[in-house]
């Protein structure tokens, strides 16, 4: 695992050490270690000089700045009105099944987190997921389980 | 009947194929002939409030500052939206151009594009080609430079003070206005904050001119729109239209036969019912919208897409004022409780009661608008909320 320093030595480098180099550096954590934990938030406090609590304060205020451990893999369901009209419930059956965890929770060998989330701008092409980075848009049940499998073998 | 939609290819049709030309040739203009002809075209702003795109750009030229930001807000989060995904994609240096021809009006040093975080699978792509227009903007002697930045799931960070408040690396929590942008904004500092889709237009109208622009749409919608539209449609999907048309028309052309109702400009958008298709104009006349377009047949119920709607805003809401953090929570409550027939049905009309102080005491545009889909849809589906 990457060590928090390297991390926060390249974010400072490319945008310096003021505010604005906060939420970069939020993210940059979460990219490589999945979440925030307690020892991240007090290591970026220190580096950008504030107290933890700004810190904790505006990482929670994000969806996607995690506090709580997260898997390898995030899969990110969108749940809102046009994926819930072309079938957002069977996709979340399917992968509820499939990793047997429910959403908001992680499955025990920390690979997978299965979480819902709001439009997702793909409205015309729903069902869709975020797995981290990458968006499966025109989702069917078989496919959303598939692509969890090739993540598996990953 | 003759159809009155007309369908348009102006922004995906690369008229401006050699962007950086296009700068070139405005770096020669003095910017408030290039202002005052934005102003003349009408153009108004492409996210959905609407305001007209030139009138900002004057109000920022006037500031004296001697730093002053260009804002490019990509972070598209309206449900039912996705146009501005499709044009960073496929025409990002039109956007950019458009920034560094305003860059050039006010005398912008730095330029930001705020990009929501489900769309970092670009980011590559797109800071790629940003970094190589840096470059070019250098070479033509403009002295500005954009960058990126990425959201991290958070619906309000499109409202333009707590997207400058994300980026300074704080909650996206949004400010008091006025001040405006204009005066006080990124940093504290003047600035111009427009949507990827009114850049590209602002490029545009520099490179052919006022006079084409204003050959289509009406009086007060000038010009054409990128609409995404999705749900009971047999054509969802990306498409620039003319503005100015009937929700009638535009069902014509993309309902699926038994379309009962049209959700124009997303969740915080107005629900319109068949009955009032036909005078109901898309524009800034009618229902203004920042392009999303939402389809529903008969087989839908519009209690759930209420709830829906209801549930994204309780969530999305950023909890800083009260008409808002509890005025979204009390509304899904009382839908759900005048469902269940714990509440009777002239509940309802408390509860409209409740969305109206929302409009006027809540502190930014979220809280103002959930009285749209709200009373829109409790005034014309009120059997189906109820029963
Ligand atoms: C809750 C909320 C979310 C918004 N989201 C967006 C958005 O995703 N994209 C956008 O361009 N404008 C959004 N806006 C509007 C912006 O505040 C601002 O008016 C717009 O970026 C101005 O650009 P324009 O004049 O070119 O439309 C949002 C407003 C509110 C209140
Ligand atoms: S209206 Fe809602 S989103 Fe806007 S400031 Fe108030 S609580 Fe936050
Ligand atoms: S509703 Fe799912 S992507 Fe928009």
């Amino acid at each position: 695992m990457t060590d928090v320093q390297a991390i926060l030595e390249k974010v400072t480098t490319k945008y310096g050490k003021q505010r604005s180099a906060l939420m970069p550096a939020l993210q940059a954590i979460v990219k490589e270690k999945n979440y925030l934990s307690d020892e991240d938030i007090v290591a970026v406090a220190k580096t950008f000089d504030l107290s933890t609590a700004e810190v904790y304060g505006t990482a929670t205020f994000y969806t996607f700045l995690d506090t709580v451990p997260r898997g390898k893999y995030v899969i990110r369901v969108c749940k809102t009105i046009s994926c819930h009209m072309s079938g957002k419930d069977e996709i979340i059956e399917a992968l509820q099944n499939t990793l047997k965890i429910k959403v908001g929770e992680t499955t025990v060998d920390k690979k997978f987190s299965l979480l819902t989330a709001n439009c997702m701008g793909w409205c015309h092409k729903g069902p869709v997921m975020l797995v981290n980075d990458d968006v499966y848009p025109e989702l069917t049940p078989q496919k959303a389980i598939e692509i969890i499998q090739s993540y598996q073998q990953k | 009947m003759e159809n009155k939609l007309k369908k348009v290819d102006l922004i995906f049709c690369k008229t401006c194929q050699d962007d950086i030309e296009v700068v070139r040739k405005a770096l020669q203009r003095n910017p408030d002939e290039i202002i005052n002809e934005i102003i003349d075209s009408g153009l108004k702003g492409r996210g959905g409030a609407g305001f007209p795109t030139g009138l900002k750009w004057k109000f920022a030229r006037a500031q004296q500052s001697d730093i002053k930001y260009v804002v490019c807000n990509a972070d598209e989060g309206e449900p039912g939206t996705f146009k501005d995904r499709e044009i960073l994609d496929v025409v990002l240096t039109t956007v950019l151009a458009g920034m560094a021809i305003f860059a050039y009006c006010i005398g912008a040093k730095e330029g930001y594009i705020y990009l929501r975080a489900e769309y970092n699978f670009m980011l590559n792509k797109l800071n790629a080609t940003v970094e190589e227009f840096n470059k070019k903007l250098k070479d033509l002697g403009l002295s500005f430079e954009i960058q990126i930045r990425s959201g991290a799931g958070a619906y309000v960070c499109g409202e333009e003070s707590a997207l400058f408040e994300s980026i300074e690396g704080k909650r996206g929590e949004p400010r008091n206005k006025p001040p405006f942008p204009t005066v006080v904004g990124l940093f504290g500092k003047p600035t111009v904050i427009n949507n990827v889709e009114t850049f590209v237009y602002t490029a545009m109208i520099n490179h052919l001119g006022a006079a084409r622009f204003k050959e289509l749409g009406t009086q007060d919608s000038r010009g054409s729109k990128v609409f995404s539209i999705s749900g009971d449609t047999p054509k969802a999907g990306i498409y620039e239209l003319e503005l100015g048309m009937t929700v009638e028309d535009f069902v014509k052309e993309f309902g699926d036969g038994d379309t009962k109702a049209v959700q124009v400009g997303g969740a915080s958008g107005h629900c319109v019912p068949r009955k009032k298709f036909e005078n109901t104009i898309i524009g800034f006349e009618g229902i203004p919208t920042g392009g999303s377009m939402m389809l529903f047949n008969s087989s839908r119920s519009m209690y759930n897409v209420l709830k829906d709607y209801l549930e994204f805003f309780t969530e999305e809401s950023c909890g800083q004022c009260t008409p808002c953090r509890v005025g979204c929570q009390q509304l899904l409550k009382g839908i759900e409780a005048v469902k269940r027939g714990e509440r009777p049905a002239s509940y309802l009309e408390e509860l409209k009661k409740l969305a109206q102080s929302m409009r006027i005491a809540a502190k930014c545009g979220l809280g103002q608008s959930v009285a749209n889909p709200f009373i829109s849809i409790v005034d014309n589906f009120k059997e189906e909320i109820i029963y």
